[in-house]
């Protein structure tokens, strides 16, 4: 038997390419993560560096730079995990390849919640904003994803993904028109939208954590179970799954992370996208490998667009969203192009 | 036989009929907004106000307020609103979708980005812009076709690639506004939503000779236009060089079309909605070019109005049409997917 069924598999069976791929991605994430705390509009060489993180006595300018970038690479290695196993989840969810949150929407759909929230209820913290943005994002993606599988042949990609256009230019017509008579509301929620990564501090992290956990234990949780959805829907019964409860509670996974990562960093896209169709290329379609891995790879890319956007922007900075969308988007292309005609 | 004969020529006659009789209403009803977008403002002038301003008498006030501020504007609205309404046509119409529109396969995110690019980037004068904002749809249609073209040719493709360039063509427009001089931000961001506001006569005069120019050769294709429209076959064997009308009318439409977001900025959903409402409204088996143009100005200049006039706030038109346009985007969606067109 060459072939094993995932679930009654118990041992692991290690993807091949896995741990190249673990050990190169755990450099790069080392990396990438001592270069965000050194690059910048000031960059900081390696002994200051050293200072600033195990030296808490040196209270050198450098140093105190260096505390703050920790924040903000703690913040974007999180939010690039969450954006990367959310990418994951919904992409197995809805059995289709481009799925993410940008592309389907979401994105749009907690800012206009936010947006409200600032106008009509007059919120004004991050731990406000996180559950209307969560809100929105939830009810966008049961929208989109219902008008998105109208019809035969279920959620296409051309489908969901126009789908997802469409909900999200009206969404960010509705956006501006809230927005435009209010400068105050304007002011505040540009803060939201520009704020990236860079809006990252121990508070907002501290908020961040329980959503994370949640999401990644559902992720890893229902992975198995994914795995034989894969297969189809009638053997993944056969096999024992629950189909419909399994994909409810790994669809809400998924738009838990990207809904609180878009309420705190504002809306980044793409990230789901890559990460996960990057792993997948090297390491196979295994989601219990897939997802812990796709959390890796997310964040080492957050992490080093977050990098170009501080570098390219100098003296100020440049969105990191502006960035994912500028490297994410060939990868939509390239889907596309390899995808069988019907598939579409 | 005879019989059938007469059924088809009586069919024929009617369509026509009902052709000229919209097409005429839609011409007034433009014309009307056009008058309303000169007499409506802060203050409202009578007809012969604006009359004696047109035949270039001064009028106190009025020479100001008309000449100078709404009559630009006006001008600004009837020709992009045209442009974006036969530019759409013509594409849904090629394409045979309603959803491959220059707006979602990002022909005028292409554009925007060349002229964004050309105001921050080389401070260049109105003339290099509108050259640039062609080229840049010019060279985002190639790129769409070549990169789609595949085995076989799909138009679902084209659309997922489109909606990939145009995320790109977005992300490049904003990097520049960033780095943008502060100065230049305000025109640059017109780019982004489409208004008519701060319309220029000297800035419009690119636009108006260019729509004047390609308006009349695509119109002129209208016919070979009909007959694509029965298939590729068909076609050719009816006697259409098909390759060569499918160039002459993109790169016509293409050209309008750049040059209209150029001058007003993309603004939303006009060229998706102008074809399909003029569709309805006409019937299908003529071409509807000249009624897709109408309502596009009907859109773009009532949008217009609505947004100056409806709310405390004022508006940019691009708001009112988006607001208006993703609904049907949606129903349109809905339907489609209903019956399985996707």
């Amino acid at each position: 038997m060459k072939n094993k069924p995932l679930l009654t598999n118990k041992r692991f069976h290690l993807p091949k390419n896995f741990s190249k791929v673990l050990i190169l991605s755990i450099i790069l994430f080392v990396i990438s993560i001592l270069a965000s705390l050194s690059f910048g509009a000031r960059i900081i060489g390696w002994n200051e560096l050293l200072d600033g993180l195990f030296n808490s006595d040196i209270q050198t300018h450098e140093a105190n730079v260096v505390r703050q970038r920790m924040a903000r690479t703690v913040f974007s290695v999180m939010c690039g995990a969450a954006l990367g196993v959310s990418g994951a989840l919904m992409q197995s969810v809805t059995r289709n390849p481009i799925a993410d949150p940008s592309i389907l929407g979401v994105n749009t759909g907690a800012a206009l919640f936010v947006v409200c929230g600032i106008t009509f209820l007059n919120i004004s913290t991050a731990s406000q904003y996180i559950w209307l943005a969560l809100l929105g994002a939830i009810i966008t993606a049961i929208f989109v994803f219902g008008i998105g599988s109208i019809g035969s042949g279920g959620a296409t990609p051309l489908k969901l993904v126009l789908a997802g256009a469409a909900t999200s230019s009206a969404l960010s017509s509705l956006v501006m028109a809230i927005m435009i008579p209010r400068s105050n509301v304007m002011d505040q929620f540009r803060f939201w939208q520009v704020g990236s990564v860079g809006a990252g501090n121990w508070e907002v992290i501290s908020i961040f954590i329980p959503f994370l956990i949640v999401g990644f234990l559902i992720a890893i949780l229902t992975a198995p179970a994914l795995n034989a959805l894969a297969l189809g829907d009638e053997a993944a019964a056969g096999l024992g799954v629950r189909v419909g409860t399994i994909r409810l509670i790994a669809a809400f996974g998924g738009v838990l992370l990207c809904g609180a990562t878009t309420a705190l960093a504002g809306p980044i896209g793409f990230i789901g996208l890559l990460a996960s169709h990057i792993i997948r290329l090297l390491i196979g379609p295994d989601l219990r490998f897939v997802i812990p891995m796709s959390a890796l790879s997310g964040a080492i890319i957050l992490t080093i667009s977050d990098i170009c956007g501080r570098l390219l922007g100098t003296p100020g900075e440049l969105e990191v969203g502006v960035v994912t969308a500028f490297i994410g988007a060939p990868i939509l292309i390239l889907i596309t192009m390899k995808a069988k005609v019907r598939a579409l | 036989m005879n019989e059938s004969v007469n059924l088809i020529r009586v069919g024929r006659i009617k369509r026509r009929r009902r052709y000229i009789i919209v097409t005429s209403i839609l011409a007034i009803i433009a014309f009307v907004l056009c008058c309303a977008m000169l007499m409506l403002g802060n203050t409202i002038y009578p007809v012969d106000d604006v009359l004696r301003v047109l035949l270039g008498e001064e009028v106190k006030g009025a020479s100001f307020a008309i000449g100078t501020i709404r009559l630009p504007r006006m001008l600004a609205g009837v020709f992009a609103g045209f442009a974006f309404g036969v530019g759409g046509y013509v594409f849904q119409t090629m394409l045979r979708n309603p959803l491959a529109n220059p707006n979602v396969i990002g022909i005028t995110a292409g554009s925007s980005a060349a002229a964004v690019f050309s105001i921050i980037v080389l401070h260049a004068s109105y003339a290099v812009v509108s050259i640039a904002s062609v080229i840049g749809g010019l060279a985002t249609v190639i790129v769409i076709f070549l990169l789609s073209r595949g085995t076989s040719f799909s138009i679902g493709r084209l659309i997922l690639i489109g909606i990939g360039i145009q995320a790109m063509l977005n992300a490049v427009i904003s990097y520049l506004l960033l780095i943008g001089q502060q100065h230049d931000i305000p025109t640059a961001m017109r780019w982004l939503s489409g208004s008519l506001n701060g319309s220029k006569m000297e800035t419009l005069y690119p636009l108006i000779v260019v729509v004047l120019i390609f308006a009349p050769i695509i119109i002129a294709s209208e016919k070979r236009l009909e007959l694509l429209d029965l298939g590729e076959q068909t076609a050719t064997s009816l006697g259409v060089h098909t390759d060569k009308t499918r160039i002459v009318l993109l790169t016509s439409s293409v050209i309008i079309l750049a040059l209209a977001t150029a001058t007003t900025g993309p603004i939303a959903f006009v060229a998706f909605l102008s074809g399909p409402i003029a569709n309805r409204l006409v019937g299908i088996g003529f071409s509807n070019i000249i009624p897709s143009g109408l309502v596009g100005i009907i859109l773009v200049l009532a949008s217009d109005l609505v947004g100056q006039f409806a709310f405390v706030a004022r508006y940019p038109v691009g708001v009112i049409t988006g607001i208006l346009g993703a609904p049907y985007l949606i129903y349109l969606l809905y339907r489609m997917n209903r019956k399985g067109n996707l």
